[in-house]
């Protein structure tokens, strides 16, 4: 296992570059799970507007 | 009047929860297709007589390249649509795929420079490919740094789709001029598109793993263009409904 | 209006307008030799490696300084509104256009070219190379203006000012570059630069051709 994960003396590269790559899936999906949760706080944000102006009105 | 049969789909409340049942869909394909792919990689395909295990890193750096350069089209595709139809959701789905696009195109970057320092010695190569991707990843950048100069949403979807367009139609001379300044300059072939001779397992690797970014690219997409059709929509009552 | 009509209108009205400020064209001139000047002073003047470098560092320094007199080329007209009133007329506003970005051209990029020799002279290149990168530089700068002006209409009133429009058109101004510098560089190594110049040429038609359409498009979009 050790040997596998020694990439026959590259293990520095091979592991710098699919790391990289987790790491920009991982940094992407924490992105995507961010900008879901604030669309919903503003369309959250809109309907209690929305709920304040039916009362007043 | 409910239109019929695809473009059913083409307002964004229609097109909402269907993104919503699909994206799981692909994101399990990607899962599958990536474990499939590394399998391939690591497991079943031989060590490269030349470059030994470090050669790996093209199961990972030749499928970024290529979605880096397909998912520009694919914007452009996009584009098009928008402005020949005044589609709202054609620039949205161009708009959500920018950043996935700007991730190959880094991650190819980034691998090829690891890829290089065991190979030629060097981080960087000036390449052809390398190059031309290094110019792609700055026409991405352009394109979101444009989405966020231009408030006004309407306008942006459109100016971005301008920009997409022209640069498309770049895309290919930029190669090839690339290509010819690479021709005329190298002295030792210091190339990563000279690969080493491909076994047939090295290719299936590489096919597998595009197919797997591929799933990747539209699960990630839908996830995002949801996501800009409910920023969009906020102050509609479809999107308050489903809030609540 | 015809397009001839409008074309001669925009040009007219444009040089008028540049004649007025000779300041500002005379600075981006400057600006040009100011910028070959400094490669010299970063690196080592050896009169061999200047000579090899001077195609390279010309055409970089005459993108730069293109993309310095760009924002000229909408702005004026845009704060004023009567780049709205140009969209609206009768007049084709890809004609109208395309006077704009002539002027632009003469004003701006053909006094460059008349320049150039000081460069190539800074740089010890040779007669005929420094010939070479002049015809370049005919060839090669209305691209340059297309890109530009394309540019400089999609990023009317938007944030970011001339560092956006440079992330915008130099990346697409890299053909332009390679061929151009190219062309001197192959004419030195004795293989000729026929091909160099074939490219620019076509590069030249098409962008004049696609230019004028594409950028009142862009123009018209950033009236939204």
């Amino acid at each position: 296992m050790i040997e596998w994960l020694s990439m026959g003396g590259y293990a520095y590269y091979v592991w710098m570059s699919y790391g990289m790559l987790a790491i920009a899936i991982v940094l992407e999906l924490f992105s995507l799970a961010a900008r879901r949760r604030h669309a919903l706080d503003q369309v959250a944000q809109y309907d209690e507007e929305a709920g304040f102006e039916e009362k007043a009105g | 009047m409910a239109a019929s049969g695809f473009f059913r789909y083409s307002s964004p409340a229609s097109f909402y929860p269907l993104a919503g049942r699909l994206v799981p869909v692909f994101g399990w394909i990607a899962a599958i297709l990536t474990v499939a792919g590394l399998y391939i990689g690591f497991v079943v395909a031989p060590t490269d007589f030349q470059q030994g295990e470090s050669y790996r890193i093209i199961f990972m750096h030749v499928p970024a390249a290529w979605m880096a350069m397909f998912v520009y089209l694919v914007i452009a595709g996009w584009s098009a649509a928008s402005l020949v139809w005044n589609t709202r959701l054609s620039a949205m789905m161009a708009q959500a795929l920018v950043p996935t696009g700007a991730m190959f195109a880094f991650v190819s970057l980034w691998s090829g420079a690891f890829w290089g320092r065991p190979t030629w010695g060097t981080y960087w190569v000036w390449d052809a490919r390398l190059t031309s991707t290094l110019i792609l990843l700055f026409l991405y950048l352009g394109l979101m740094a444009l989405r966020s100069a231009i408030e006004d949403q309407r306008r942006a979807d459109r100016a971005c789709a301008v920009l997409a367009l022209v640069g498309s139609v770049n895309v290919p001379i930029i190669y090839f001029s690339v290509q010819w300044w690479n021709t005329l300059h190298q002295g030792a072939s210091v190339s990563l598109t000279a690969a080493p001779k491909m076994a047939e397992t090295m290719l299936a690797g590489m096919l597998v793993m595009s197919l797997a970014a591929w799933a990747y690219t539209i699960a990630v997409a839908l996830h995002r263009v949801r996501s800009i059709i409910l920023e969009r929509e906020a102050h509609a009552r479809w999107t308050q409904e489903l809030v609540r | 209006m015809t397009a001839g009509a409008a074309i001669r209108w925009g040009l007219r009205r444009d040089l008028a307008l540049a004649m007025r400020s000779r300041a500002e064209i005379a600075i981006v001139l400057v600006f040009f030799l100011l910028v070959t000047s400094l490669f010299p002073l970063g690196l080592d003047p050896d009169p061999a490696l200047l000579a090899k470098i001077a195609p390279g560092i010309a055409w970089v320094a005459a993108l730069l300084a293109s993309l310095l007199g760009l924002p000229r080329l909408f702005a004026a007209d845009h704060a004023d509104g009567s780049l709205e009133q140009l969209a609206l007329a009768a007049a084709p506003l890809p004609a109208l256009v395309t006077g704009k970005v002539l002027a632009h051209w003469v004003a701006t990029s053909l006094p460059l070219i008349l320049l150039a020799p000081l460069a190539g002279i800074q740089f010890g290149l040779e007669p005929r190379l420094i010939g070479i990168l002049i015809a370049t530089l005919l060839l090669g700068t209305p691209v340059l203006a297309w890109l530009g002006a394309i540019g400089a209409a999609l990023t009317l009133g938007a944030r970011g000012g001339a560092a956006l429009l440079a992330l915008l058109v130099l990346p697409l101004a890299v053909p332009v570059l390679v061929f151009g510098a190219g062309a001197v560089e192959s004419t030195r190594a004795g293989l000729g630069a026929q091909a160099h110049l074939s490219l620019l040429g076509a590069g030249a038609i098409l962008s004049t051709v696609f230019g004028p359409f594409v950028t009142a498009l862009a123009v018209r979009i950033s009236f939204e």
